[in-house]
């Protein structure tokens, strides 16, 4: 199969993606409502947090790139779900005989993951301007939205692994705990330096603790190089090795 | 059949619900796992808000949020609980014991009687964790008593809500979308963060919310801030909310029967 016919392939599943968002409007909901309910709430409850030092604005725009990272999070860990139940319905085991090569497949999947995580960071964007949230420029809204776009795709492919290591929809819970975990672990409710404890430790080590400082700095600062190439490095090494894994799975995954 | 017998009936549906839960981790998982985690998370992540001007003297973070994750832990095990019920109905099972001699209360109250079991163990999975991991009970262990008395009553009062939804609706997709709304109430509460030091409008919503007056009764013995008002707040909030939904429990049962399921 040439080029032309692997593209005409991912486009059919990012289509196929995009009907279920069409025929079932309620299936995006999960993964808007949560995240809009967690940024309200937790904004609500935590927001005397920026009387403490370190803090650079308010804690509405601190902690939005953390919201619409979960977004992306739930949004990718619908993907797997969605695999899951392909697989034990048995379409996934129809793509696995058709001529299109395994990457193919992967890449239709995660696409359509990363372009529907938009629907919850466009949501949540409103939600955050309309409660005051600084405005990042053009260039920190394009970062936040690239980096927003690889969590999804980072997402996707973790469900995918899990998809296909358990085949089933019941490992749903554990697509959506292993991303917040990855989130929640960084310097989502306060600066590194605010931070005690073990969550301290895990940040300083944890690499999306760079991915979420890159989609932040728009938001509560200026946007420079320095700041944005770790994060880009952090992602594309946890996309390397997660894509890397779900390729395996799907190498693996007998019909 | 005798009181002996009723409670009989209670009991067996009781442990069953009870295993039910911890033979499925989707059951479980909200009511321990995801409370811990979260505790986990925001001790570390917020805990410098106890040098917040105006936050309450604890000798950490942890004392404080304590009583927020024991209370979250009895809502989701009254979700969890109104899941399980909500299967029950639609895989028929419900329907045989509607079928059976006994009588239709023991339905929902067995069901109650094994949300009360698990806010129970929960509340001795979170003592246990916040001891192990530093927190200091300033009352004791007559203290710990009474939160865990408080805890297991909440799950009684929080396992009616559940189960009044699911014997209403019959559907377990529709329990679980109240999922969300947990943390809705949970944040127009005093559950993670003093009211007073909330933003507006939550803290207003937080100050009249029932369930601070729960969160601050469970959390008084903690904090040694405990008070015959504190006592009576939490008890009345509890059987306020506890009324409501045994009574909702007993109209949706009524319909149901009614109705034919």
């Amino acid at each position: 199969m040439g080029w032309r016919a692997d593209l005409d392939t991912i486009a059919a599943l990012v289509r196929r993606a995009a009907n279920e968002l069409l025929r079932v409007p309620g299936a995006a909901i999960p993964g808007v409502l949560a995240p809009t309910i967690f940024f309200v709430g937790i904004v609500s409850v935590f927001g005397a947090l920026t009387q403490l030092p370190g803090f650079g604005g308010t804690y509405q725009s601190f902690l939005l790139p953390i919201s619409l990272m979960q977004g992306a999070g739930f949004t990718g860990a619908a993907t797997g779900v969605n695999l899951a139940r392909d697989i034990e319905q048995g379409w996934f085991d129809r793509l696995l005989v058709s001529p299109a090569p395994r990457p193919v497949l992967l890449a239709g999947l995660v696409i359509s993951a990363s372009l529907r995580s938009l629907i919850p960071t466009t949501v949540l964007l409103i939600v955050g301007f309309s409660l005051g949230v600084s405005w990042p420029g053009l260039g920190g809204l394009a970062i936040a939205v690239v980096i927003i776009m690889g969590m999804g795709t980072l997402a996707a492919c973790w469900g995918t692994v899990l998809a296909l290591r358990f085949k089933s929809q019941s490992a749903a819970p554990l697509m959506q705990m292993g991303m917040l975990v990855l989130i929640f672990t960084t310097t989502a409710y306060a600066p590194l330096a605010l931070l005690t404890g073990w969550v301290h430790t895990v940040a300083r080590f944890n690499p999306v603790t760079q991915i979420v400082e890159t989609a932040r700095q728009g938001f509560v600062g200026g946007v420079t190089w320095g700041d944005t190439w770790p994060g880009l490095l952090a992602l594309a090494g946890l996309l390397a090795l997660l894509s890397a894994l779900a390729l395996r799975g799907m190498r693996r995954t007998a019909f | 059949m005798n009181l002996a017998a009723n409670l009989r009936v209670i009991g067996a549906l009781g442990a069953r619900s009870v295993k039910q839960t911890l033979r499925r981790p989707q059951l479980l998982a909200p009511i321990i796992l995801i409370p811990s985690l979260l505790l986990a998370i925001q001790t570390s992540g917020v805990g410098r808000a106890v040098d917040l001007p105006d936050f309450p003297h604890v000798n950490g973070f942890l004392d404080f949020m304590l009583a927020g994750a024991m209370i979250q832990s009895t809502l989701l095990a009254g979700n969890s609980g109104g899941i399980a019920l909500a299967v029950d109905i639609e895989m028929g099972f419900t329907d045989r014991l509607l079928a059976a001699p006994i009588p239709r209360f023991a339905i929902v109250l067995g069901r109650l009687a094994a949300t009360a079991v698990l806010g129970a163990f929960s509340a001795l999975w979170f003592l246990a964790v916040g001891l192990i991991f530093g927190a200091q009970i300033e009352e004791g262990v007559p203290g710990a008593l009474l939160m865990v008395l408080f805890v297991t009553l909440s799950a009684v009062a929080f396992g009616g809500l559940g189960a009044a939804i699911a014997l209403r609706t019959g559907r377990a997709s529709v329990v679980q979308g109240l999922f969300p709304l947990v943390f809705v109430i949970l944040f127009l509460s005093s559950a993670f963060f003093p009211d007073h030091l909330m933003l507006e409008p939550a803290a207003t919503v937080a100050r009249y919310n029932p369930l601070s007056f729960i969160v601050e009764g469970i959390r008084a013995p903690v904090i040694s801030s405990l008070s015959a008002r504190n006592l009576l707040e939490a008890l009345g909030s509890i059987t306020l909310i506890g009324a409501v939904s045994i009574w909702l429990s007993a109209i949706a049962l009524r319909r149901r029967l009614r109705l034919g399921g």
